[in-house]
């Protein structure tokens, strides 16, 4: 819950400008960007999500970073991931 | 892999770790404390200790939230969870934390309604999906994930959900450094300043440790050469006598933070004036509540909660090793009775805790090494 998992935005859910749909490691879910609101990332661009949230805009290297990072951290990031998912946020 | 090689050449960490020994005066003992899990989890990952001068040494500090829930507090949500027609929800990382009656887990497998969630969005959909329950959100965390439980109760109470409340365990990170800087236990040279933490808070929350307490902070990122990096630039600080708060982390932390995020937690939370954290006991003003002016989302005025206060088992010294002053290998029961299976202690349950990481990279560090030897 502490780790922060890069993801790429695919696009906003039309319903709620406040939901975008992100790519993490090929898992495709919908998370929360309202924490952006000042600077809304767009199609293309990477964030550092939070339980459910984006709470920075990164760029494509740092993202890099930040999976191998989780990558290397093994059970706690497979859990992580299991656990997203499972995430159904809508 | 080529953006990462960048953070782990063993040629630049060498190479920083010579500037480093450059920088240390003979006979001084230099002391910094990554105050963040995640950092605890590099340097034993990567073995960073081997790689610097013997003078200077890491302790870590008490930046692993499931790891500074008291017991009490568990058993609180306990028996909150069991209040008839009741849905508990609950992040993975806390199912494990022991109270004196058990976990989370424990619980489930008696028969109360716990489920894990990944966000607490997802516990606002189960409330939506269960309108005769009353669901519950256990929320943990430092700032990180303060945000995500004032923008889920700001959502709830935008839709008027009537069924769903937080049990608020939200701490804050820099009243326990305060803590620590106060306490006479230990001598710090300095800090290596929370990365995601940081994200949200900013810089400037720090700049009392430099102006009031005369230590430099360096707010650092997750790869190795990150922390040398910060290590590097906190022993400049020290060398040249200067206390200030500097950000290594750039590629993520803007220095004010994030506004969006601060604000959500000022709408929705207000300081506590003091909080129990395991180990480490009461400390003032270190917690979040639901503000009166969400009450109806508050678990803590909805239920009965008996505030139960239990002493820490004997055997436990999570608050030593949570303030720095142990090494987990220096607790009596580290390895034997307290494993990540059995744990006793809360630093064992999180993979962030600094006993778990100890644990699981098996690493010897050097004062170990040379107390095997001679023994
Ligand atoms: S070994 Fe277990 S009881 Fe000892 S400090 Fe670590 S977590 Fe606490």
């Amino acid at each position: 819950m502490c780790l922060g998992i890069p993801g790429e935005v695919i696009g906003y859910l039309p319903e709620n400008r406040d939901l975008a749909r992100v790519d993490v490691s090929g898992v495709r879910r919908v998370i929360n960007v309202g924490l952006l609101a000042d600077d809304p990332p767009v199609p293309g661009d990477w964030v550092l999500i939070h339980v459910g949230f984006a709470l920075s805009k990164i760029d494509e290297q740092e993202a890099a970073v930040a999976l191998s990072y989780l990558e290397s951290i093994g059970q706690a990031y497979t859990d992580e991931l299991a656990a997203l998912s499972q995430s159904r946020i809508e | 892999m080529r953006f990462v090689d960048e953070f782990r050449s063993a040629g630049t960490a060498h190479a920083l770790a010579a500037r480093i020994a450059e920088l240390c005066e003979p006979g001084r003992q230099y002391k910094f404390m990554e105050v963040c899990g995640g950092h605890t989890h590099t340097i034993y990952k990567h073995g960073l200790e081997d790689y610097l001068p013997e003078s200077v040494t890491l302790v870590h500090g008490p930046g692993c939230p499931v790891c500074v829930i008291p017991m009490g507090r568990v058993d609180d949500a306990i028996h909150l969870a069991a209040h008839p027609g009741t849905i508990m929800t609950s992040f993975g990382d806390m199912m494990r934390v022991p109270g004196s009656q058990g976990s989370f887990f424990d619980a489930k497998a008696r028969g109360t309604d716990i489920r894990m969630v990944y966000s607490p969005l997802d516990a606002l959909k189960i409330a939506r999906q269960n309108p005769d329950k009353r669901v519950v959100f256990m929320a943990i965390g430092f700032e990180t994930t303060a945000p995500s439980t004032a923008m889920t109760v700001l959502r709830a109470s935008a839709e008027g959900l009537a069924n769903f409340s937080v049990f608020c365990n939200h701490v804050t990170i820099v009243p326990a450094i305060k803590a620590i800087l106060d306490s006479p236990d230990l001598r710090l040279d300095g800090f290596i300043g929370p990365g995601h933490v940081s994200t949200v808070i900013g810089c400037r929350p720090y700049e009392f440790i430099a102006g009031s307490y005369g230590k430099p902070v360096v707010v650092a990122g997750f790869e190795p050469l990150d922390i040398l990096q910060s290590i590097y630039m906190l022993m400049l600080q020290v060398r040249a006598g200067r206390a200030e708060v500097e950000n290594q982390y750039t590629r993520v932390v803007p220095y004010d933070g994030n506004r969006a995020a601060l604000h959500a937690i000022n709408e929705v939370m207000e300081l506590r004036p003091y909080f129990e954290w395991r180990g480490l006991g009461f400390i003032s003003h270190s917690a979040m509540a639901v503000r009166p002016a969400y009450r109806r989302f508050d678990a803590e005025r909805l239920f009965e909660i008996p505030g139960v206060r239990v002493a820490d088992p004997k055997a436990c010294q999570c608050g030593e090793v949570l303030k720095g002053v142990l090494k987990p290998w220096e607790c009596k029961v580290f390895g034997t009775a307290c494993t990540p299976e059995t744990p006793i202690g809360t630093c064992m349950v999180s993979p962030e805790g600094a006993c778990a990481a100890y644990y699981n990279f098996g690493r010897m560090n050097r004062h170990r090494v040379s107390e095997v030897s001679v023994s």
